[in-house]
């Protein structure tokens, strides 16, 4: 088991001191994920007043570390590609700082790129996997049906008509961020709950706006030692809290479809930052789904199981209401490349950075992120606090 | 046999013996001899207690339906022609839980609800290949 009183001792030992995304996100043709992750790295280390030669820790996801790393021109003395779907970088910023207190690196470098809707050259999933044995076959097959399937089961537990409801308030109020956001790809499409309704089905339970989109996005962070961050552009944001793990791969084989991971990896990641649900200012909730950010909030402990539809009730996540909750316009409407993890955090820094103009949060001092990876498989959470 | 473009499951050393039962229209599952579970899916080492001392059983072919969705967009061509259908995770009266179609019923929300009981039938799709299914009792 996870040892408190070490991670207490490690809590702040790093900060967050560069966040980026590449040059333009959502339908991009013209770019390979490379690309991708090379415009974010750039962007990101300029964000934080660093040159790429000082980075010395290399994290990435979906991607070895060494194809990226050879593309970059970078030679990572700590390495990472530890990949959990779209937790995965989530969980890079905890292997980042672990790294950074061992002595391993000073400067770490966490990308991501992913031309989900425009890649040329997709991966072939290997036969022999359990998946592809005994899902596949039967057309179990990506994120819209694995889900689906464990919101059904949510439906049956806690209700189908308050559940939809609730599933329908996120989407609404994800919108309403998403609409403030310059870089979202939703930024200039309102949505209202008649929209939601009508929409098509892609699995049912879910329709479509119950789904987040599919887009080409880089993304980047650069994580580094609190003395290093002092010099940093725009100054650091601490870690203060972590978790990670997973229980299942297959959707079939989770034990119970109506509470994820996080059950374990918030509880941890918020007593090692010494803090509580209500000192929070902002949580970012990975949004694959609406379903995902329902039985999320309920799994972390923000309320309890099955209670999720009372919690975000009458718009209370939406912008002035008094939750705030994925205030980039998440998956569901800002973008969302296929691991969406990373963009969490970005929006958490700059939230606490006081960057984000019309949809600024008032008190700024302490955000949650929390990626969610697989068929609800693995989890990620980081506690970030302003310097 | 018509072309058939859906995903063929690629028997494994350890799962061989599940997919020849499934060519015999059979329904085998393993079971720990140590903490006495049956589990799915088949491998040599009880992923409950962690015991190598298992062995195989023959499954009833019987359960009741624990989730479903009825995907509407095909996630893969093969499947162009079956949207609408049943995704399922049957849960059988062994123990295990089992992701498989429903089948037989027409797929509409209101024709099938968690709990109702299912058979298992079987549907070959190659020579070497048979896929367990289920339908309601």
């Amino acid at each position: 088991m996870p040892v408190m009183s070490k991670l207490k001792g490690i809590s702040g030992t790093a900060e967050i001191v560069g966040v980026a995304e590449s040059d333009q996100i959502g339908k991009l043709p013209n770019k390979s994920a490379l690309q991708l992750h090379a415009e974010a790295a750039s962007n990101a280390l300029d964000d934080a007043g660093i040159p790429m030669s000082d980075v010395d820790g290399f994290l990435t996801a979906g991607y070895s570390t060494y194809d990226v790393a050879e593309y970059l021109g970078i030679e990572p003395r700590f390495t990472d590609s530890t990949i959990v779907g779209g937790s995965s970088f989530v969980i890079h910023i905890a292997h980042a700082m672990a790294a950074i207190q061992a002595g391993y690196c000073e400067v770490a470098l966490i990308t991501h790129g992913q031309a989900g809707r425009s890649d040329r050259a997709r991966a072939a999933m290997n036969r022999g996997l359990p998946g592809a044995q005994y899902e596949a076959p039967y057309g179990i097959l990506g994120p819209p049906i694995s889900y689906s399937m464990a919101a059904r089961r949510y439906m049956h537990m806690y209700g189908e008509d308050r559940t939809r409801q609730a599933l329908a308030e996120i989407a609404v109020s994800t919108r309403k961020w998403a609409n403030m956001n310059e870089m979202a790809y939703m930024k200039d499409e309102t949505m209202s709950f008649d929209d939601y309704h009508d929409s098509r089905w892609i699995s049912w339970p879910f329709h479509l706006l119950d789904c987040c989109l599919v887009t080409d996005a880089g993304a980047a962070i650069v994580v580094t030692t609190p003395e290093r961050a002092k010099n940093a552009r725009k100054g650091g944001v601490k870690v203060i809290g972590v978790g990670e793990g997973h229980d299942h791969s297959l959707i079939s084989q989770m034990d119970d479809l109506t509470m994820p991971f996080g059950r374990n990896t918030g509880p941890q990641a918020l007593e090692m930052a010494g803090v509580t649900h209500k000192d929070l200012d902002l949580t970012m909730i990975y949004d694959s789904f609406t379903y995902t950010v329902l039985v999320t909030l309920e799994s972390l402990g923000f309320c309890g199981p099955g209670e999720g539809p009372d919690f975000v009730a009458d718009q209370r996540t939406a912008p002035g209401g008094d939750f705030a909750l994925n205030t980039n316009g998440g998956g569901l409407s800002y973008t969302h490349p296929g691991m969406y993890g990373i963009f969490t955090v970005i929006e958490a820094i700059r939230q606490l950075r006081g960057e984000t103009g019309e949809r600024q949060i008032a008190n700024r001092n302490l955000a949650m992120a929390h990626g969610t990876g697989g068929n609800l498989s693995s989890t990620g959470t980081v506690i970030l606090q302003r310097d | 046999m018509a072309e058939y473009n859906k995903p063929i499951p690629v028997p494994q050393p350890e799962s061989d013996r599940y997919w020849e039962g499934a060519r015999r229209e059979e329904l085998w599952l393993r079971k720990c001899l140590d903490c006495d579970q049956a589990y799915f899916y088949p491998r040599d080492i009880c992923p409950n207690c962690h015991s190598r001392n298992t062995d195989w059983i023959r499954s009833s072919g019987k359960g009741t339906i624990y989730t479903f969705s009825i995907p509407q967009r095909a996630p893969h061509p093969g499947f162009a022609g079956d949207v609408p259908y049943i995704a399922a995770i049957v849960e059988l009266e062994d123990g295990p839980r089992i992701p498989t179609n429903i089948v037989g019923v027409e797929p509409k929300p209101e024709n099938l609800d968690i709990g109702m009981a299912v058979d298992v039938v079987f549907e070959k799709i190659t020579d070497e290949i048979t896929l367990p299914k289920f339908k309601l009792a």
